[in-house]
């Protein structure tokens, strides 16, 4: 649950000094509450209120660090089950497998498919995360080798291998790059432990279907001073997936209405456990998303795949993107006048809105397409182009003050908009009320370049 | 095998064994225990040391399952009845599996349409070609070739920009499908707020005792003469809003004003498309599905997804080599899209294509299972046996 900003006014000095560059206490407070600002702004709290604070600002999930510097990604963080109560923090991590048993000129290609694999959807490219190593050899030696040339990788890693003598071979090669640790069972647990606490590393517990195990390991590894833990609870990718959900579901609930300290970790997932049972590349592909989809859905903050093609990695990019959006602040660009190509007093003049996916659907429609055009964006605090029509953001009136306001009378001569086909039944109003004629163009941007090009044909 | 390769076969995949039942010939043993069996016995010995010990430092903790309860419920809609099969939705008592299965899977419903429809994906076109221009043709495969629970038939010939067709041209339509399959349907309209409510009135008609989906009550139309069409002819209604809780609590009550109960209402709180918005449905359908388990009656209703939008984001149906065939990405779409709404509790599904279908239905059985009483797969050797 989130910490209100009432509880943690009560904790700070209220002499609204604006040290901490906000207008107040309760300004403060209040950005504290929404994780917008950091605790140590504030300069003049004493000792006691700054660990109550810090305890009492502790997410429910706790966040986590695999890697350094530029080679890490962040995990974990949550506050709440239902991303509408508040936001999904720090997006799922992907990570996709590669194994010791392969040559070191296929190893070395596929960590560079990883590396480089990658989707651009509204403005933000999207990637994958880190790289686990599997001790698939079951040899320490490999494992060892493998180990050495990941430690070039631009990605963090996870080391896989239950056996404590490789995942020690490989952390004296690779544990200064604090790796996730994959996996601490009942079996080895005592060695993992003792290595994860040596090289500093966070440390997955694997116990599959068996909480209660999970639970005891869990706190024995805390107990031995083990703070950063990852939960893996066993992915069943057939039927068992009914209760692979049960797991993630029982655990994240424990870990934010409980406060249970047993669970309150990150939870890893392994779609990649798909390819056990299925040969067949392209149904492989789009089983292994599913389990990945249903797994993201429930809580995984980590995601183990196997599957490279971009087409499976796509739809599980994209489904990441829109869980982990704010439901709180509009995916919007800034409204006004955007120039493509190159201009001139003759140039076509185009109109959309500023929800994000809908500015760079066009622009990215315009750019592929070569098109030199300036594009007016209306700002409909964020709404699609018909939503905002049916929102009554688009209409006449805020079309022309967009026409006047942006300048673009003095730079073209033409005074004719063209606007999407959506916005089609708008057309009269924005006439009679800018003056400008207007042109409907298609429905889908995708048409919109070609679309310039038989303009200028006919012209 | 012999017993000796087969008991190496088996501690190839194996972290530990149980050393008590172990039990060989003497002569056998003698004879075979290579040194190497000896040290893989060796080992199995010690982990088992090891796991014994640490269970004696560890004090094993009892895991508790954090089930909560729930003041309201989730009304159960039945669908089919007459020369119908039964299908039964809805019904839950709590929110997840663990607290209490679900009394009903999810239902899958194909789409169908009443006119060939050119502007379907070619993914789809390619199943269902030959039997387009047969409305009835077309539900018979769905049912037969792809094991549909339900046919959704779209009337989207009736619009006025479409082919105008009456409703009494509509209501043949449906008298065709109804002859053909002998399962539930849904009935949708074109999405004309004049024409919707008289031909759902017509189509209603002729499904008579059929206990069907009209698709759907807005109010953007005469939601009225829907929800009568449903009293006098014995069907459900589709309760439509868009992306709006008080929207669709709104509507809910002026449809049960007009005589209808929670039984005979399923909740279309909208479906927007995997990276088109998914993120408000998921919003939106998980503040119904918790309003109604605290007790809001007015959302206690189960809900439905026209998850076929999904073929209308580009990344389903546009041609780009970068992002590898559209055949898989359609399917992809869809199936996330759904499969996304399901688990923050859709009970319905409005499909079209076979795999999507197939892999949305495999998941929502397990809905209705105890936790831990399925079998499962040993994946404790996942990090070796993984190709
Ligand atoms: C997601 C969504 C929402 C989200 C908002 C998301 C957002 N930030 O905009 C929420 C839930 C908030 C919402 C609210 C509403 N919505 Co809404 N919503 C949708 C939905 C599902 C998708 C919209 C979308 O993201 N489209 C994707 C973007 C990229 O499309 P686009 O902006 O149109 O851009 C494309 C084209 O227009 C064109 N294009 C764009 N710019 C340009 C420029 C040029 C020059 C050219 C040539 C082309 C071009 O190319 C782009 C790429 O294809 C649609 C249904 C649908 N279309 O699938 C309904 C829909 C738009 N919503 C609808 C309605 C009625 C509403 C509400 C009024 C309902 C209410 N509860 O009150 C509110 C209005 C809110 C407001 N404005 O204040 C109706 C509109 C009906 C109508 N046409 O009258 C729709 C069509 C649903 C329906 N079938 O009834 N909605
Ligand atoms: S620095 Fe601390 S004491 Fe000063 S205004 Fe900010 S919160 Fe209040």
């Amino acid at each position: 649950m989130q910490v209100t900003a009432m509880e943690i006014y009560r904790l700070l000095p209220k002499t609204n000094c604006e040290k901490c560059g906000e207008a107040s206490c309760m300004a403060f407070a209040t950005k504290l509450s929404d994780k917008e600002i950091d605790l140590e702004m504030c300069t003049d709290l004493e000792p006691k209120e700054m660990q109550e604070l810090a305890d009492l600002l502790a997410p429910a999930v706790r966040e986590i660090t695999i890697g350094t510097g530029n080679k890490s990604v962040v995990i974990g963080g949550d506050e709440v089950l239902y991303r509408y109560e508040l936001t999904y923090y720090n997006p799922t991590a992907l990570i996709i497998d590669v194994s010791d048993t392969m040559e070191e000129a296929e190893l070395k290609e596929r960590i560079n498919t990883i590396e480089n694999a990658e989707f651009e959807r509204i403005g933000e490219m999207l990637t994958l995360d880190a790289i686990a190593l599997r001790n698939a050899s079951g040899d320490v030696q490999k494992f060892k080798e493998a180990s050495l040339i990941l430690k070039e990788a631009s990605l963090p890693l996870v080391l896989c291998t239950m056996d404590p003598a490789a995942m020690k071979a490989a952390v004296e090669v690779v544990g200064d790059q604090r790796p996730l640790l994959y996996a601490a069972n009942e079996v080895n647990m005592e060695e993992m432990v003792d290595l994860a606490l040596e090289y500093d590393c966070p440390l997955t517990i694997f116990s599959p279907n068996d909480l209660g195990t999970m639970k005891t390991l869990s706190r024995t590894a805390q107990n031995k001073g083990l703070k950063d833990l990852v939960l893996d609870p066993g992915t069943y990718v057939a039927d068992g997936i009914g209760d692979s959900l049960d797991n993630f579901i029982m655990i994240r609930r424990l870990a934010v209405e409980e406060r249970d300290p047993d669970f309150r970790f990150p939870i890893l997932g392994m779609p990649a456990l798909t390819w056990l049972y299925e040969e067949d590349e392209v149904q492989g592909g789009i089983r292994e998303a599913t389990i990945a989809a249903t797994l993201m859905n429930n809580f995984a903050d980590i995601l183990i795949i196997h599957g490279t093609n971009i087409w499976e990695l796509i739809p599980v990019l994209t489904l990441r993107q829109s869980l982990y959006t704010d439901p709180r602040k509009p995916q919007a660009v800034d409204g006004g006048l955007y120039e493509l190509g190159d201009l001139d007093e003759d140039s076509p003049v185009l109109m959309t809105t500023n929800f994000a996916l809908t500015y760079y659907t066009v622009e990215g429609d315009l750019k592929s397409g070569n098109a030199n055009c300036y594009l007016l964006v209306l700002d409909t605090v964020g709404r699609a182009v018909d939503v905002s029509l049916a929102g009554g953001q688009l209409n006449g009136e805020s079309v022309t003050d967009l026409i006047k306001e942006s300048g673009i009378e003095d730079k073209v001569k033409t005074r004719t908009l063209i606007i999407p086909g959506l916005a089609a039944p708008m057309s009269g109003e924005i006439e009679d009320e800018s003056g400008w004629e207007v042109m409907v163009g298609p429905r889908d941007s995708s048409a919109v370049a070609d679309f310039l090009i038989d303009l200028k044909d006919n012209s | 095998m012999d017993k000796m390769s087969q008991l190496l076969k088996l501690l190839e995949k194996t972290d530990y064994i149980e050393i008590n039942n172990f039990r060989m010939d003497f002569d056998e043993l003698e004879l075979q225990l290579a040194p190497a069996m000896q040290r893989v016995i060796k080992q199995a010995v010690q982990q088992q040391t090891a796991v014994k010990k640490v269970q004696e430092q560890m004090e094993a903790l009892e895991f508790i399952p954090p089930v909560q309860e729930y003041p309201g419920e989730v009304a159960e809609v039945q669908l089919g009845a007459g020369t119908r099969k039964k299908v039964l939705m809805g019904g839950q008592k709590t929110l997840y599996r663990f607290e209490e299965p679900q009394p009903n899977p999810p239902v899958v419903t194909f789409d169908v349409f009443d006119i060939p429809m050119p502007g379907l994906p070619r993914p789809i076109r390619e199943h269902f070609l030959e039997v387009m221009d047969h409305p009835g043709d077309w539900a018979k495969k769905a049912v037969k070739e792809f094991g549909a629970n339900m046919v959704t038939i779209h009337l989207i010939g009736t619009g006025p920009k479409v082919q105008d067709k009456t409703p009494r041209e509509a209501a043949q339509d449906i008298e065709e499908v109804l002859q053909a399959v002998d399962v539930p349907l849904v009935i949708g309209a074109s999405g004309d707020p004049q024409k919707d409510p008289i031909v759902l009135e017509a189509a209603a008609a002729a499904a008579e005792g059929e206990r069907c989906l009209l698709a759907s009550a807005n109010l953007d139309l005469d939601y009225k003469r829907v929800a009568k069409a449903a009293v006098d002819y014995n069907h459900a209604v589709l309760s439509w809003a868009i992306t709006d809780v008080n929207m669709q609590k709104t509507l809910n009550k002026y449809l049960m004003k007009e005589g209808l109960t929670p039984n005979d209402i399923v909740m279309d709180p909208t479906t927007c498309a995997l990276g088109y918005g998914i993120e408000f449905s998921v919003d939106v359908i998980t503040r119904t599905r918790l309003s109604a388990l605290k007790g809001d009656t007015d959302l206690q209703m189960p809900m439905s997804s026209g998850t076929t939008n999904a073929w209308g984001s580009r990344e389903a149906w546009m041609k780009k080599e970068e992002w590898g065939p559209t055949n898989y990405r359609g399917p992809i779409w869809e199936i996330f899209t759904g499969l996304t709404l399901m688990l923050c509790g859709v009970d319905i599904f409005m499909m079209l294509h076979p795999l999507s279908v197939q892999l949305l239905s495999e998941i929502g059985s397990t809905f209705t299972k105890n936790y831990l009483t399925t079998d499962v797969p040993d994946i404790s050797g996942w990090i070796t046996e993984l190709e």
